[in-house]
């Protein structure tokens, strides 16, 4: 996503100034993407110089900006392509859990556990904020949200994928494991747990808790 | 007040070396006004859990209070009444009874406990009015959609004085927004003063509760409670 084409969009629906397209940017995408109006006039200056936008005339100390053709192609263009998941930032905990994963005395299942609290936690607030009264008629707002709320969701059943494959591969792993787990485990789960229910590999899967540390 | 308390909870299948630990020390308490929800994965103790705490199922260690009753001081008659007086459930399936109407479905509890049928009808239906299906009060379950039906059988846990209403996997297999409505039904008896415990493997649904607990291999291991500021979350890595 790139603020260029949410400003055409936005000038789609008629020709706005900066401070207009600001808060109708911010309105837009529920108050997520906070801008500054330096950012506003830096991608109007830059929509000018490649023809996408002009501007008009000032009025009332006010310059508004309205869409050309080559803008409308442009902002066709960006609706029927899909985003791409390669402009997307890299995952910083998926790299964060394959190093926890190789780093001698890390914990796995408590950097996943930690994580999933963190995240259903945040998800929590997310459906609070969808379900307050003032909010709820409010579409974009609460489509907004939950992209948010699917994208958390998709961490989490993630991070239950990643549990479980430790489990999995923990027997495999206790050989090697049952060495240096024997010095004992601080942290989950809590002293005197049992053995796994319905896990007949439980030996395994214990020192799969142990054995990464 | 505390409806819901389990205390040291214990319990285990079987014995010896067969013996499987599915509860191992749980402590959980849930007010009134409270949705806890309980997420872990399968076989992680869950479903026990929710048994328990219905009464449907008796630790082998540990005390279970409803009400500030323990329910192991209580004679089995005792405990069916306090079950369906004070106990309302949801489950995946939903156990409704196809030959009877979504009205009779709902009164049936009420009906089990005494209470006549014109009585129990009109409080059916004023709680069938509450979860939005006023016009299918006469329909049979067979007649209803998957979400209909859904909403049926929470308006048969919520008829009456329920304190409690236990939920395991209340949307099943409904799609996101009829899944979501059912939640904010759940939601809404809570914030109207009952208690509430939903076992779910959907953090989605996790997310409307007001306390999250983890529980893996029959204890919990984890919490998840308000955000001190939960504003920064929206704006956190917002704009290039």
């Amino acid at each position: 996503m790139s603020i260029k084409h949410g400003l055409l969009a936005l000038l789609e629906r008629g020709p706005m100034h900066g401070y207009q397209l600001r808060s109708a940017f911010e309105e837009s995408t529920g108050g997520t993407w906070p801008l500054n109006i330096g950012q506003v006039y830096t991608t109007l200056g830059r929509l000018e110089r490649d023809e996408l936008v002009r501007s008009l005339p000032e009025h009332d100390g006010q310059r508004e900006y309205e869409i050309t053709d080559e803008g409308r192609t442009e902002l066709t263009l960006w609706f029927a392509t899909p985003v791409s998941r390669a402009d997307r930032p890299r995952d910083e905990l998926a790299i964060k859990l394959a190093l926890a994963l190789t780093t001698p005395g890390v914990d796995v299942r408590a950097v996943v556990q930690g994580q999933r609290t963190a995240t259903v936690r945040a998800m929590q607030e997310y459906t609070r904020l969808k379900a307050s009264p003032a909010k709820l008629a409010d579409l974009s707002w609460r489509l907004v949200i939950d992209a948010m709320l699917f994208q958390a969701e998709a961490e989490v059943r993630w991070l239950d994928h990643c549990e479980a494959e430790l489990v999995r591969q923990a027997p495999a792993a206790s050989a090697s494991a049952a060495a240096s787990a024997s010095a004992g485990s601080a942290g989950a789960p809590a002293p005197g747990s049992p053995t796994e229910p319905g896990q007949p590999a439980a030996p395994g899967a214990r020192a799969g808790k142990g054995g990464r540390r | 007040m505390s409806i819901l308390e389990l205390r040291g909870v214990h319990r285990t299948h079987g014995t010896g070396e067969l013996a499987v630990h599915a509860l191992a020390g749980v402590d959980l308490t849930v007010e009134a006004g409270e949705l806890v929800a309980v997420m872990g994965p399968s076989g992680s103790g869950k479903s026990t859990l929710l048994n328990l705490a219905g009464g449907l199922d008796r630790p082998t260690r540990g005390e279970v209070f409803v009400a500030g009753q323990r329910l192991a001081d209580l004679p089995v008659r005792r405990l069916a009444a306090l079950r369906r007086r004070m106990v309302g459930y949801v489950f995946q399936d939903l156990n409704l009874l196809p030959s009877l109407t979504a009205a009779e479905n709902v009164a049936m509890p009420l009906e089990l406990d005494g209470v006549s049928p014109r009585r129990a009808q009109r409080t059916a239906r004023a709680t069938l009015d509450a979860v939005g299906l006023t016009e299918l009060a006469d329909r049979y379950p067979d007649d209803l959609s998957g979400g209909q039906q859904q909403r049926v059988a929470i308006a048969r846990a919520l008829v009456g004085d329920r304190r409690l209403v236990l939920a395991d996997e209340p949307t099943g297999a409904l799609d996101s927004v009829t899944g979501e409505a059912v939640l904010q039904l759940l939601r809404g008896r809570v914030d109207q003063g009952a208690a509430g415990l939903l076992v779910t493997h959907e953090a989605r649904h996790a997310g409307w509760a007001d306390r999250v607990v983890f529980l893996r291999d029959g204890v919990i291991v984890d919490t998840a409670g308000p955000l001190p500021r939960p504003e920064d979350l929206l704006t956190a890595g917002g704009a290039e």
